[in-house]
């Protein structure tokens, strides 16, 4: 394989086209004139696509070790290649519990063996997701894996001292707390299985309060002020927790938070049917939050999109709502959603979808080869996307292992086209390579 | 009529007129010597119940087996669901069995309506009666208290109905709301605000039925009262303080029996806590209709799987 790449005509973050000419996975040109010397190089007609930075999902789970059957390293990797992505991070609510360096280290070497995406492995905050004492953050942190973002996802750091002890510990080597903002004294895990309001009270479904997270995350807002630490909020799915959020970035607070790609579009109005696929957690809200958290994203209230892709056997889901496992696929459609909802209705433009994509996750993530400008010098992981495809999504064709699939049938806009790990293509014309 | 019972959306007002025709003419069976009719004889019938139950299993079980169905109990739980069966598994294994009917109660919300799903998706003709899932819906017991009330009082239309009790986790109200407002009753429905469904307020508007957090403002014009079981588990939950502060609140006491109107008929689904939320003298009061209910049930259910499994509709069912 030529370690010589010359994209053609892509139009970087949506501005005029130009070309990119990258050499041992470095960008080595960028312009009209990149394309010069192309000798010996491959040829990528890149003609009406938009050239973005490789996507970073900051909430990924991958299933391995433990529930192989759903998804493995390598099949969540080639499902984000296939999404445009070029890093994730692992969440930490594998069996076993990613707690530890020597199980971080094992998620990311099983990450490069598969070669399609970084994987960038989460530590659990406490030992066994359990809430109480606090995992070898430091050893997971000097380890190879260089462990930076931490979460209990899955379940919330409820107890306050427990998470006030971990904001202050991850200080010391510029660590961050994703937070699962989930109290479970008002949402009790398990049971609470849809948003709480006019829908469950009528399907008589436990409900799962939006001040359940609501007062989560004011909370810990709180916390980050008073240690001076750095947290995130994992999936904010309110219109209040987007406001204590702008409130908390009005005064200086250092609070990053994300919103997933199903939270932007799908509805408690999914609930009806009583369908397992729309159980997730946090879990679908109303019409009014969906559009809070649009215009949150559009303000830059909320800083990313992260996916939450969370795949199960067909069996887990199998059960009577309240018993199916929570959790939806969203690695293969995340930009589709994105430009459907935010990009055709005005909201972003090009330079925002990399922002919410790659950009801001990278750093949210202190991931220093990744959501970077595209300009000479930077590593060459890029993503190619064809703005104004009409793509019907066919939960059959997706690389992932598990078919929990919520945009099955759904006719969404745009598409990726090719990505590329440090210069070498994972996906071209939407196929994995 | 549908293929299947699996909420009172699922019933028109004439569907509901038929099966009262039907279950007034199934209940003078109950009077007779023998009381087996030829209606589902070759046919079987399967109570798959997930749940404890005995009034309403036993009311399925003697309803089809004076129809002359084969039925057949299955109590599904402490079985292949704790070895971690799917319930769709669960339910095809069974319905494989060729069946013709399948009547089902689960601890879940929406049980019966995700297994009607799954039949469909494997071109199943079996119709699948809701016998209550978890705090969605139960609708032959609306029908049958329905059905009771329309003995006692005649035609429901504007009569006004009281629902008394804890209706967050009763699938009673949720049915029995429906299908008397289908009916052309005015409903109030009254609770204290922490055993009150959520959004209630806003629904409870389109739904056409109003809510009350005072039962005594309530009973003096109500023509029907329906007192709802309070399961004692609540108070731990914090729902409210003591039993004894709920009676006090809510319950129907012998002192509240006198702002009824003479005779006003009063039912309750069973079990009843005497002295919790209804008091003995009002549980064997003249008016009372509780034993009403449980003959009625029999009858009802008598309706229900002869219209399903063997009348005109039967053969007939066109959508879903």
């Amino acid at each position: 394989m030529s370690d010589k790449t010359l994209i053609k005509g892509a139009r970087i973050l949506g501005a005029e086209a130009a070309d990119i000419l990258v050499e041992n996975g470095v960008i080595t040109a960028v312009g009209a004139g990149a394309g010069a010397d192309s000798t010996g190089a491959v040829v990528v007609e890149a003609a009406g696509l938009i050239a973005l930075p490789g996507f970073v999902d900051l909430h990924t789970h991958l299933r391995q070790p433990g529930r192989e059957d759903a998804e493995t390293i390598l099949s969540g990797s080639q499902a984000a290649a296939v999404g445009g992505y070029t890093a994730v991070l692992a969440m930490a609510n594998t069996n076993p519990v990613t707690d530890t360096a020597e199980a971080a280290e094992r998620v990311l070497d099983l990450g490069v063996a598969a070669g399609y995406v970084d994987v960038q492995p989460v530590g659990a905050v406490t030992k066994g997701l359990e809430g109480h004492e606090l995992a070898e953050l430091g050893l997971m942190a000097r380890s190879r894996a260089a462990v930076r973002v931490f979460s209990d996802d899955g379940k919330c750091v409820h107890d306050a001292r427990v998470m006030r002890r971990a904001l202050e510990y991850v200080k010391a080597f510029g660590g961050v707390v994703s937070q699962h903002a989930q109290d479970p004294s008002l949402a009790p895990y398990g049971s609470a299985c849809c948003h709480e309001g006019e829908i469950s009270g009528q399907l008589g479904l436990p409900g799962w309060p939006g001040i359940a997270e609501e007062v989560i995350v004011a909370r810990d807002v709180m916390l980050a002020r008073h240690t001076g630490s750095r947290v995130h909020i994992a999936h904010v799915s309110t219109a209040g927790s987007v406001e204590v959020v702008r409130w908390a970035k009005s005064q200086g607070i250092d609070v990053t938070c994300e919103v997933t790609p199903h939270h932007l579009i799908l509805t408690t109005d999914e609930l009806l049917g009583y369908d397992p696929t729309y159980k997730v957690n946090p879990p679908l809200r109303p019409a009014e939050d969906v559009q809070a958290l649009r215009a949150a994203l559009a303000d830059g209230t909320i800083d990313a999109v992260a996916t939450d892709h969370a795949p199960h056997a067909k069996h887990d889901k199998d059960h009577a709502f309240v018993d199916a496992a929570f959790g939806m696929l969203g690695l293969e459609t995340a930009l589709s959603v994105v430009v459907t909802t935010m990009v055709e209705t005005g909201l972003l433009d090009w330079a925002g979808v990399a922002r919410v994509l790659s950009v801001n996750p990278a750093r949210i993530a202190g991931l220093d080869g990744h959501g970077l400008e595209i300009a000479v010098g930077a590593p060459a992981n890029l993503t190619l996307v064809d703005p104004s495809a009409k793509v019907t999504v066919d939960r059959d064709a997706s690389v992932s292992l598990s078919r929990n699939n919520p945009w099955h049938g759904r006719e969404l806009t745009g598409a990726v086209h090719a990505t590329f790990l440090r210069g070498k293509a994972t996906v071209m014309e939407g196929k994995l390579v | 009529m549908k293929k299947h019972l699996l909420s009172i959306d699922d019933v028109t007002v004439d569907d509901i007129h038929a099966l009262f025709e039907t279950a007034a003419e199934m209940h003078d069976v109950q009077r007779r010597d023998v009381k087996k009719l030829p209606a589902l004889r070759g046919k079987t019938v399967i109570n798959l119940f997930f749940e404890d139950s005995t009034r309403t299993r036993s009311s399925f079980e003697i309803a089809g087996k004076w129809l002359s169905a084969d039925v057949i109990n299955l109590s599904a739980k402490g079985s292949s669901t704790s070895k971690g069966e799917s319930l769709r598994d669960t339910v095809l294994t069974v319905t494989a069995m060729g069946i013709d009917g399948l009547v089902m109660r689960h601890s879940a919300s929406g049980a019966a309506q995700q297994v009607a799903g799954w039949l469909r998706q494997e071109s199943s003709t079996i119709p699948v009666i809701n016998a209550g899932d978890g705090t969605h819906e139960h609708p032959t017991q609306a029908l049958l208290d329905a059905y009771t009330l329309t003995r006692r009082l005649g035609s429901l239309e504007g009569r006004h109905i009281a629902i008394v009790g804890d209706l967050t986790h009763s699938r009673v109200f949720r049915s029995g709301v429906k299908c008397l407002t289908k009916l052309g009753a005015e409903v109030t429905v009254v609770a204290p605000p922490t055993l009150m469904p959520s959004g209630i307020t806003a629904w409870s508007k389109d739904a056409g039925f109003a809510t009350s957090y005072d039962v005594d403002a309530v009973l003096p014009t109500a023509d029907a009262v329906m007192m709802l079981r309070v399961q004692k588990e609540r108070m731990s939950g914090g729902y409210f303080p003591t039993a004894r502060e709920y009676t006090v609140g809510y319950g129907l006491t012998r002192s509240r029996l006198g702002l009824l109107k003479e005779g006003t008929p009063i039912l309750h689904p069973g079990p009843m806590n005497r002295g919790l939320e209804i008091a003995p003298e009002a549980a064997d009061a003249a008016s009372s209709a509780v034993l009403d209910q449980v003959s009625a049930g029999v009858a009802i259910r008598m309706s229900v799987l002869y219209h399903l499994l063997a009348g005109p509709s039967a053969a007939a069912t066109t959508g879903e």
